[in-house]
Order: C-alpha cells, then structure tokens, then sequence
C-alpha cells in the first residue's frame, strides 16, 4: 500500500486512475486534498487529480501514463531489432540477432499459417502488435507499488505502467487493425463488393435489411472483441495484483494476523505472476492472431 | 479510465511503429535470412555434386588402374613374344651362317682335295716317268711320248 492514510477503496481508484493531461473547463470547482474547493477563473490545462476532473476533461484530454510507457516501449522493441535488422549478416548469428531472428521465423510462420493472401505488411504489423503488446503487458509483473511511489516522490501524482490495461490503448490498436480490415476489403473486393459481402448474405437480396444487420455486427465486433479481450484479461489481472496488495497491506499491528497476510501476499504475488506470464503472453499471440486472421478474412473474395 | 483522445495518438503511434517495423525491421532481416537460408542451401548441394565428383573421381581411377593393368600385361607379353622373334631370327641367322661357312668350309675341302690330286696327278706322272724311264733305262723322248703319258694321267 502507497500510504498509510488511503482507505483500500483510495487505494484502487489511486492505482487506476492514469495520469491524464487535459483542458478542464472555466468555472470547473476543483477539490484539492485538504478539502478546499477552487473554482476555475478560466480554462485550464493541467494534470487531472481524480478520475472526476479527468472526466470533465472530454475528449481532449491525453493519458500522459499510457501514451509514455507504450511509445517507450515500442521504441525498445523498435530499437532493439532495427539494431539486428542494421547488423543482419548471413553469417552465424550471436545472441541478440539470434533471438530476433527466432521470434521473426515465429511469427513469419504463423502469418503463412493463416494468412493466405500476398501483402508484404501483414508479417511487419503481426511482429509489431505482438511484441508491442507482449512489452506492454509485462509491466503488468513490475511489483504494482514501485512504479507509482517513485513517481510518486517525482512529483506525479498518477502513474499506471501497464499500458494495455488502459482501454484507449487496447482500442487505439483495435482501431487501427479495423481500418486496415475495411482498406483491404474495399481494396481487393471493390466498395461493391465490400457493400455486397455485407448485405447479401446469408439471406439473399430480400433480406437486405437483416443481411446489413447481422454483417455490421460481425465487422464491428471484429474490433471491440480485439480491445475488450486484451482490455478485459488485462484490467482484470492488474485488479487482482491490486487485491493480493491491499490484503497484504492490511496491517495489523504486530500478530499472527498480520504475518499470515504478508506471507500470503508473497506466496499469492508469485503465483498469480507466475500464471500471468502466460497470460500476457498468450494475449498478445491472441491479439496477433486475431489481427492476421482478420486481414486474411478481409483479402478472401468469399468467405 | 475514460476515452479520449490517447485513442487518437495510440493509433497513430501504432501506425507509425508498424510502418517504422515494416521498412526497417521486417524487411532487412526478411532479406538476410532469405540470404543465409539460399547460403546454406548452394552448400548443401556442392556437397552434394562434391560427394558425386568424388565417386565419378573414384571410378575413373579405377578405369585407369585397370587400363595401366592391360597395358602392362599387353607391354609384358609383346615384350615376351618379341625376345622369343629376336631368339628365331638369332637361331636362323646362326643356322644359315653355319650352313654357309659349312658350304665354304666344303668347297674349300672341294678345292683342296682338286689340288691335291692335281698335285697328286702331276707327281704320279713325273714319278711314273722316272719309274719308267728308269725301267726303260733310257731317256725317253718326253715330246714324242707326251700325247701318251696325258692319256695316261687323265686315267688316273
């Protein structure tokens, strides 16, 4: 636990709430810690201290937290294998280059696994969403207290490390998958046939208003069900990281009591992140797959 | 935990990282890998036609083993039916040699034997005069009795 002044419910708002940076509106009465209440001559841009505040923000508003730690962490990636990528050579290859090339064969394979078209950008943008994803969940495993004290003792009042457990994050992806989806269906159907795939199937040209009905949905839920099963899988393994850490911190003064509950904490952490590295893991192959097996849907003439 | 425009700039972000994976990730190491594999492949198959040349290497020196083998045999028995030509003509030439120097050898004796009795013959007659002019005790006149005496000599 953060501080010894939260209440558990403090507690889990303070650990989901991201760092949000936005334009709150003028006349917005702002309420700081000791209770006072300021109302806004004007409007302001600055750090929302609550979810509250973060919510009259609107649209407009950018989560520092998640837009930070993703590009920071697809910039690693990037990095890391562009370095490979510069350095590639026919000849034996070391570790780092080996490792790369490993995880390049991998998803090169499962892309020819279930993509049966021929589209140079489906191999790059599996390997970025896995990986990307991959990076992001595995903050999950970071001790869920550090990130945010340090930040904390920095003067940032939120910080969530894990990106993906950020819904505009797992949506942002999700959408830029769609419109891939709709480019390439559009691009190797036409718009009529695109039109025609949605509404003149399964029930023939008189059923056109149920056809629309039944394919929307289906195109749509190619999207949301992408995000909400990152999203959800994500968001419910940090919660119970943040449960295992509010009973643990459950002090109790110097007992029995409390002993077990520290002990527990330890022995739960460890394996509820022993069982979350498949989790993360399997999410993002999830994800990948997904997005390949989309695509491939999106490139088919008939399906 | 609300929507807002990170929606935005995470879908850009994405886009930019897929673009960024995809010129300078996927492609260079696609291209070396495709490189090493094409390497590894043109290796295994010298091996392979190195392997073949190897057996072709293999059987041609045997040819040649079993050709220089003819050969020498060929070279070892024209070498034997040669020296036993050279022994026939040796034997030959000696044999007309011997035949010559006897045939020389008897005309010689020939000659010599004619001469002996030439010899013979003349003395036989010039004793046979003394012996019969010794008998007759007197000179005989060897003129008047030559045409005698030759036909005596051709007798003998």
């Amino acid at each position: 636990m953060s501080s010894e002044a939260l209440t558990s419910a403090e507690y889990i708002k303070h650990h989901l709430q991201n760092l949000t940076y936005g334009q709150l509106p003028a006349g917005y009465e702002r309420h700081d810690v000791s209770g006072n209440v300021e109302a806004l001559q004007q409007a302001t841009w600055t750090i929302a201290h609550g979810a509250e505040e973060a919510k009259a923000m609107g649209f407009w508003a950018l989560n520092l937290d998640t837009f930070i730690m993703s590009l920071l962490l697809g910039a690693v990636f990037m990095f890391m294998f562009h370095r490979v990528a510069k350095a590639a050579s026919t000849g034996i290859p070391n570790g780092l280059q080996n490792f790369c090339e490993w995880a390049l064969e991998f998803v090169d394979n499962s892309v020819r696994g279930s993509f049966s078209g021929k589209n140079n950008m489906v191999g790059p943008l599996a390997l970025t969403v896995f990986f990307w994803i991959f990076s992001m969940n595995l903050m999950d495993l970071l001790p869920i207290d550090y990130v945010p004290l340090v930040m904390q003792a920095l003067g940032v009042p939120y910080f969530k490390v894990v990106p993906s457990t950020d819904p505009n994050a797992t949506f942002g992806m999700a959408i830029g998958v769609f419109l891939l989806v709709l480019y390439y269906s559009i691009k190797v159907k036409g718009l009529g046939g695109f039109a025609g795939e949605l509404t003149l199937q399964p029930f023939g040209k008189w059923g056109m208003p149920v056809n629309l009905l039944l394919e929307g949905v289906n195109l749509i839920a190619k999207p949301i069900s992408l995000a909400l099963r990152l999203f959800g899988n994500m968001y419910a393994g940090e919660m119970i990281f943040i449960l295992i850490a509010l009973m643990g911190g459950s002090y109790l003064g110097l007992s029995a009591t409390s002993a077990t509950l520290f002990g527990s904490q330890i022995l739960l952490s460890l394996g509820w992140a022993i069982f979350h590295i498949l989790i993360i893991t399997l999410q993002a192959f999830i994800f990948m797959t997904l997005t390949v097996v989309y695509l491939d849907m999106a490139h088919q003439e008939h399906h | 935990m609300n929507i807002n425009a990170t929606l935005l700039a995470q879908t850009i972000m994405f886009a930019l990282f897929v673009w960024f994976c995809m010129k300078f990730v996927w492609t260079p190491i696609i291209a070396a890998l495709e490189e090493r594999k094409k390497q590894i492949a043109d290796g295994l198959a010298d091996a392979e036609r190195a392997k073949h040349d190897l057996e072709l290497a293999a059987k041609r020196a045997a040819e040649i083993l079993r050709e220089a083998k003819e050969k020498s045999a060929d070279i070892l028995a024209g070498g034997e039916k040669r020296a036993s030509e050279i022994i026939e003509a040796a034997k030959d030439q000696a044999r007309t040699e011997g035949d010559r120097i006897i045939t020389g050898a008897k005309a010689e004796i020939d000659q010599e034997v004619f001469r002996a009795k030439e010899q013979l013959r003349t003395q036989v007659s010039a004793i046979a005069l003394a012996g019969a002019s010794k008998i007759l005790g007197r000179e005989i006149d060897a003129k008047a009795h030559n045409d005698l005496l030759d036909k005596l000599v051709a007798e003998i």
